[in-house]
Formats: structure tokens, sequence, C-alpha cells
């Protein structure tokens, strides 16, 4: 009992999003790009969700892959406390590492996303997850790193575990991810 | 083309007060509507639905006096009288004999009949009988599509729900909602029993927070698709697609003005959440809250004048109102040391809202009027409530068995269903307005 309307306006959608081209990622990698493709821009013709997304690799002079994927620079995860936004002592250093590569590379760009387990509603997870972004941020700013070079975004509880039964398991979903443009 | 929802129906169990009697309906594989009526003291009205005059090409898998037998069955309020041993039943309402009725205790009684016209349309005549009066309470034909088969159902359904409660019904309404199948979120919109399920939208990254426009045709909600929430209002029907707000940081929690012209949305640049308006083409950026604080889960009044909002500003997350144009903020909730995600009744009475009861997540309900709060659920994880258009039910999710899975309640807390979905979680339900109807 398909409503005829209902009908056409979800395959007119499933349609437009057909219509997308997907990139052909190894043309993208071949090419010498020197310049950041913002992630979040995409392609033109992708404005339709279900359309997989394809990860874009860029190269970029500036933000040697081998350089970040070494070493200090290779840890990406802080993780908090319950109900807490506070760096903890033990990650202060990895902090200080990234501030120092991102002071020393000023065409390099992150995306500090907030995470949080899954207790509470979507939304306030999602405000939640942002104030640990922001105050990985706040620490990285206190460093020298520039605003113009750090996004903060939130998944709120979106990517946590479902159904923890302790807080060794909830522990993993409060963090901030450290994500560099074209990584 | 896969429709997520396909396996997902409601489920029927009747539990009455006592918990002696359990009383499971057989409906149609997948359609199962599980009510539960609980809190003692409920008066059912009796009343007789009876099959319709209709050929076998023009009936649903449900027949229409079926669905709507199941309608009134699930309001809690109903008693379907069972006319298996009836010798004959009468098809119109000269061949009723009524002492047949009353001896049964039939307070009402409905028949008709399904006229199919040359070019596939149907003519529903109903017609509703006063069994103790011996006269006509309602006498109605309702010319749809066949598709819209159920959808007349519904309609006779709110009909006969009125005449009886003498509040409109709210049958013939559309949820929204978003399920995830594997790593694969979908946010769909079917009929409130969960029947005629339609996918809006679907991606490997998450989607939450879908809200209606107040005329029903638009659909405002998050998506990940960029690796950041983003705000899009899409159209139903034409399947228009716009992303309103892609600011820099977080773009969240959509709420619509009740005169659909622009939204509320929360906004974080380089820092904390807060809350702002934003004209449904994305244009008018105004900014409504200022504080160091979070801000978040706005939901206009009724009469659009205040936006209530989740703030932690005191501390502890409380739900405070702000003049829709800005100003300053004053506190609603008192009692409960959390208390998140308000939303209106359509008639401005109540508010719902989640409650963190030591360490449970539960649906709460204030009397905006006399300010007393009712706690309605008793889950662990429930959230993202939303009330019927007719302000009788309230919609939200929880968690049955590491399942997302979609409830109801009733203001007074007295009946109560479960919507799932088969091999997936079903999350962030909107009960869309009166006017989200087929079309």
């Amino acid at each position: 009992m398909k409503n005829n309307l209902w009908t056409i306006a979800a395959l007119a959608l499933v349609l437009s999003a057909c219509k997308s081209t997907p990139m052909n990622p190894a043309k993208v990698e071949d090419s010498s790009v020197t310049r950041p493709v913002a992630t979040n821009q995409g392609n033109a013709n992708d404005n339709a969700a279900n359309t997989d997304k394809i990860d874009i690799k860029t190269v970029d002079v500036d933000t040697s892959k081998d350089q970040l994927d070494a070493g200090e620079l290779a840890k990406r995860q802080i993780f908090f406390d319950y109900d807490s936004d506070a760096i903890r002592e033990e990650y202060k250093g990895l902090v200080a590492n990234h501030a120092k590569y991102l002071t020393s590379h000023p065409q390099a760009k992150v995306v500090l996303q907030g995470n949080t387990d899954e207790r509470g509603t979507h939304e306030y997870n999602l405000a939640l997850g942002q104030r640990r972004s922001v105050a990985v941020k706040n620490a990285l700013n206190v460093l020298g790193v520039s605003d113009s070079q750090i996004e903060t975004v939130s998944y709120g509880e979106e990517r946590a575990k479902q159904n923890c039964a302790d807080d060794d398991c909830f522990q993993h979903d409060r963090r901030v991810d450290v994500v560099y443009a074209g990584q | 083309m896969k429709n997520g929802l396909a396996n997902t129906r409601w489920t029927l169990l009747n539990t009455f007060c006592n918990g002696v009697l359990a009383l499971v309906f057989a409906i149609p594989a997948h359609a199962a509507l599980e009510v539960e009526i609980s809190g003692g003291g409920a008066v059912q009205i009796p009343v007789a639905i009876l099959p319709m005059t209709e050929a076998a090409n023009v009936q649903g898998k449900n027949r229409l006096h079926e669905i709507i037998s199941n309608d009134l069955r699930s309001s809690g309020l109903f008693r379907i009288i069972n006319t298996g041993g009836m010798p004959a039943l009468p098809t119109t309402a000269s061949q009723i004999k009524y002492t047949d009725w009353t001896a049964l205790k039939a307070q009402g009684l409905s028949l008709g009949e399904v006229q199919q016209a040359p070019n596939g349309t149907l003519k529903v005549s109903v017609q509703v009988m006063d069994v103790l009066r011996q006269t006509p309470l309602l006498q109605q034909t309702y010319t749809v599509s066949a598709s819209q088969y159920r959808h007349a159902a519904h309609l006779i359904a709110d009909q006969i729900y009125e005449k009886f409660t003498g509040q409109p019904g709210a049958f013939a309404t559309r949820i929204a909602y978003v399920t995830k199948v594997g790593k694969r979120f979908t946010l769909q919109i079917a009929d409130y029993d969960g029947f005629n399920a339609q996918t809006l939208v679907s991606s490997n990254e998450p989607i939450i927070s879908p809200a209606w426009s107040p005329d029903g045709n638009r659909m405002a909600y998050v998506s990940f698709e960029k690796k950041k929430p983003i705000v899009f209002v899409q159209s139903l029907y034409t399947g228009e697609r716009k992303a309103v707000a892609n600011f820099k940081g977080n773009n969240s929690a959509p709420a619509w003005a009740p005169d659909g012209s622009k939204l509320a949305v929360v906004l974080t640049y380089g820092a904390n959440s807060q809350i702002y308006t934003i004209s449904a083409d994305g244009s008018n950026l105004q900014q409504v809250t200022k504080s160091s604080s979070i801000d978040t889960e706005p939901a206009f009044s009724p009469d659009g004048q205040f936006i209530y909002f989740s703030s932690d500003r005191g501390g502890r997350p409380q739900i405070y109102k702000v003049p829709a144009t800005g100003g300053s903020a004053s506190r609603v909730t008192f009692e409960g040391a959390y208390n998140v995600s308000p939303r209106f009744s359509p008639d401005g009475k109540y508010l719902t809202y989640i409650r963190n009861d030591s360490g449970a997540f539960k649906v709460a309900v204030q009397d905006l009027g006399s300010g007393e709060v009712k706690l309605l659920s008793n889950g662990s994880q429930d959230e993202s409530p939303s009330f019927a258009p007719n302000a009788r039910t309230i919609m939200y999710a929880t968690r049955v068995g590491g399942r997302g899975t979609l409830a109801t309640v009733t203001v007074d807390g007295l009946v109560r269903q479960r919507l799932s979905e088969a091999g997936g979680d079903i999350r962030e339900p909107a009960w869309g307005p009166a006017s989200a109807v087929p079309k």
C-alpha cells in the first residue's frame, strides 16, 4: 500500500543521488596536488547523503604524511574523565607535540572531533563533545596555534559504543580525535 | 532502494492493570502493535466495527475495519466487540437489529462500503450509529487514491475517536525517525503505526534530530555526511535539499518556528554551543543566546514568543526559556538535577523533556499551568520525546534488549506502545504535525 507520491519523491531522491559522479580516487592521488582540499567541501555533485563518501587523499607539501604518521604525532586521541572537559596531565605532552607541529607548519589545518559516551540525549552529547574539542583548541591556542588552523566539531555520542556495561567501555568514547586536513 | 523499515511494525500486547490477562492480537506478518494498558480504572468504550462491503480487488492486506479496530484499540479507550459469533452482520443501517447490539453492550457501531471508480480512486462511505439512541452519529464519504486505503481507515478511526471521546484522534498522522542497520543511517517517515515507511535520506554517517516543518512539507535534520554536523532542510515532495546552516564548527538541533519561516539552530564556531535563528532559506542569521555555557536543544513555544532550551549555565543541565529575539533567560525546570530536550504539546499546555533520574534517563511531562511534573517512562536511556498533534500521546526513543526502539505513552501514563525495527536500531522519533498527511 504505497503512496505513489511518496514513492516518486523517494525515487527522485535516489535518482538524484545516482547522478553524482563518483570521483576516481587514484586519479586524485596521482596528481601532484600541493594545496589541501578541504574535506568538508566535496564534489559539487556530491550533495546527496546517500552517495557513499570517497575519502580523498591530499598531498600537502607542508603536511608530510610520513612526519604525521610517525612518532609522537601519530598519537591522536585525548581521553577525558566522565562529565569533564579537563585535559589530563598525561595528554599535555601530546597536545604540545601537535602545537609544535602546527606552529611550525602554518599551512597545516586540524579538525578536533569531540566525542562522548552514549548516555544522555544525542544533541546534549553533541554539545558536551564540543566542549571537549574546545578545551583542546584552547590548549593549542595557549601554545601559539592560530584559530585559523583549527576547526572544533563534535560527533557527540554518534560514534560511541553501544550497550557499554562498565566505565572501561565508556572511557573509550570520552575523547577528542585530532584529524589533520587531507588525512 | 532498500526500504529499511519493511520489517517494522507496532507489536501488540495488551496487559491489563492487574497483570492477569494478556491478550495478543493476531496481526499479519511483521505487523504487531504492542499496547500495554496500565494504571487501573481505564474505562473502555465498547464499539462494533463491522466489515465494510468491499470487493476483493480493493481490499488491503488488512481490511478497513481491521485497521480502524486496531487504531481504536491501541488508544486504550475503546473495546472492540468480537462479532465472531454473530450469525449475520448488517451491511447497511436499515439491517441493524439494535437489540442484538445492546445485548452486547455496544455503544457504537460502524459499517459502510468501498466503491472503486473507473479511474481507480476509492469512494469510502462510512456510517457510525449511536446504538443506545439508534441514531446516526456520523455519515461520511472519503474519496482517496487506492494507495491511501490505510489512510482512509485512519481518518475514519479519527472521526470515531472524536465522536466518542470529544477529543481529536491522531491516527491519520505521520512520524519521522532514524534507523541504523549495520553502519547505514536512514531517515524515514511512516504512518504513526509504522506502515508505509518511506526513506527521505540515507548515509553511512550519522543522521540525527529530524524536525517537521509546521506545514508538514519539509524536514530539517542534522547530517554528518561531510564529517561534521550540518543542518539540512529537505522538501518531502520534491526532494529539494539545502544545507541551511553550514558554518565553522557544529550546526545542529534544528527547531522550526510555528510559522515555518525560520528555524532555531545551534552553532558553535570555535566555542560552546549557542542558539541562533536562521531563515528557512539559510539567510538572516541572528544570535539568540550569548553565554559561556552549553545552550542547546531549542524548541519554540507554540505562540512563537519564546525559545525553550537546555543549558548548564546553572551547573547541571536544566531547561530555560528566552525571548525568541534574544534577551535574558529564565529557568523553567526546578525539580530534578538534570532536565534536557524540551518539546511542547501543540496546545501549549504541556512541556515534555528528559530527566536524568539517578542515572536513568526518563520522559517527564510538566503541566505548564499547574507546574506539576510526572515521570512517564521507566527506561534507562529514554530520549527524544515529541507530542502527537492531539497532545494526548508522547513518542520517545528507548532501548529494549540493547536495541533502539520507539515507544509511546499517554500524558496520563495509562497507555503504552512500542515500535521496533527488525535487525537494527530505531531512534530520534519526531511526531509530525496534523498537516503531515499523505498527499
